[in-house]
């Protein structure tokens, strides 16, 4: 019988290597898998590339492990945002790369290496600095501009509920990125509120299959990155 | 006299066909949603994966997985949908979205749009969705004062700083005017109450009509 379920986070994340390259799902506080970030930071890996919409928030999640000097790049569309200090204080020292990218190609890049299309045509960037050097084609007459799909060794998600084989479905906007990341990452590690039986998932709401899952722990009560920063929290 | 910033949204709202999709910009555009006009409904659409985005919740309805693309907690409307970040962006770049109203740094008279970057080399570059969004919907609506705090003019004949689009805006609304980018230029199609058409060329940064 197949169960992908990991004992804990700290065992779902331990083979991360140093230099892997992480997808982490969310966007802001919104489906941050906050309990996986800070197995990966108990874990230690560094010089990891790191692709998430955003840089992360307060001192906890995400911006804790740029923080605590493990990311050695940062791939995003929006690294800014007002509870943002971590990111901001690195990058203007120089200890951490970014990458910009606009989010509706960073979503469809992520959506192409888990369908196996090595890049495709996009409208958005045309005209401005961000598609400098990139191939351009017409098409029907208009230009387009060339977009690389874009792969990871891991990917970190959030989900509402899952099963044993990894059906998952989520909740309101933390759903996201992350559905194209489960897809596109070699090793997909799920943190879920709820798990279920088999068949306790209706098919026809199974938002990401199981198919593209291969870790799953069950962290019943996730703290939610807002919660965390009205409390004052940091981390570790 | 002037438009106040619930003027002008209030007049871009009447604007938008009955019907619309519509997405808005964070800022002034954000209250267009309170002025839909009298016997229209517009359907409204967020990045981060809700169609039928409703107004904030009172604190205790809250719910922390219920964002809009400015990361402020909303509401979803009877009819509304979830889906993912792919999902939402083929809306928005396959044309699926009526309008959608933006804030900006500058426009030009050519109708470039150029509001995510200064260009300042210490400033972190951050973009997010605007210049899918720019691409995309069919109808690119700016809302903006007419000038900056320091008055200098925000309609330009160039824009200085780094381009989010080119050639994409249609009609602009500032607290002067309602201004449309034509062929030939900008063109104002309606005065504020008391503001005169010299004002309105003096205070924009190239010629119009």
């Amino acid at each position: 019988m197949i169960n992908k379920q990991y004992k804990s986070a700290a065992e779902a994340v331990a083979d991360i290597p140093d230099g892997a390259t992480v997808m982490v799902g969310g966007f802001g506080a919104s489906g941050s898998p906050i309990e996986l970030l800070h197995a990966l930071i108990d874990h230690g890996a560094s010089d990891l590339t790191v692709i998430n919409n955003n840089t992360g928030n307060g001192e906890v999640g995400l911006a804790a492990l740029i923080g605590n000097g493990q990311v050695s790049k940062m791939i995003c569309s929006f690294p800014r945002s007002s509870q943002s200090k971590v990111f901001p204080k690195l990058y203007g020292e120089g200890k951490v790369a970014l990458d910009i990218v606009p989010q509706g190609t960073l979503a469809e890049r992520i959506r192409a290496a888990g369908a196996g299309v090595p890049g495709f045509y996009t409208p958005t960037t045309v005209n401005t600095i961000l598609a400098e050097g990139k191939e351009h084609r017409e098409f029907d007459g208009r230009t387009y501009v060339m977009e690389p799909w874009l792969k990871a060794d891991y990917a970190l998600i959030k989900c509402e509920v899952a099963d044993p084989l990894g059906n998952l479905t989520y909740n309101k906007t933390a759903r996201n990125f992350s559905p194209l990341m489960c897809m596109a990452a070699k090793t997909t590690i799920v943190q879920t509120k709820k798990l279920v039986d088999r068949g306790d998932i209706d098919p026809e709401h199974v938002v990401t299959p199981g198919i593209f899952v291969n870790r799953i722990v069950k962290v019943t009560d996730p703290k939610h990155e807002d919660v965390l920063i009205a409390e004052g929290r940091t981390y570790p | 006299m002037s438009w106040t910033r619930e003027e002008m949204a209030a007049r871009a709202a009447q604007d938008i066909p009955d019907g619309s999709y519509v997405n808005l910009g964070i800022g002034i555009p954000e209250l267009v949603a309170q002025f839909v006009p009298e016997g229209r409904e517009f359907i409204y659409h967020t990045e981060n994966g809700l169609l039928g985005m409703g107004p904030p919740p009172a604190e205790e309805d809250r719910d922390l997985d219920l964002m809009n693309a400015g990361k402020k907690y909303v509401t979803a409307v009877p009819g509304a949908a979830y889906f993912h970040h792919a999902d939402s962006f083929s809306m928005i770049r396959g044309g699926h979205i009526d309008v959608c109203v933006l804030g900006t740094m500058q426009v030009a008279a050519n109708g470039d749009i150029a509001n995510w970057s200064t260009g300042a080399p210490d400033a972190i570059p951050a973009v997010g969705g605007a210049m899918d969004l720019v691409q995309g919907v069919k109808n690119i609506y700016v809302i903006t004062q007419h000038t900056t705090r320091t008055g200098e003019p925000k309609l330009v004949d160039e824009c200085t700083y780094p381009l989010t689009g080119a050639g994409v805006v249609s009609r602009i609304f500032t607290d002067l005017a309602v201004v449309d980018v034509t062929d030939k230029g900008f063109k104002v199609v309606e005065l504020a109450p008391g503001v005169t058409f010299e004002e309105v060329q003096e205070k924009t940064g190239g010629k119009i009509a």
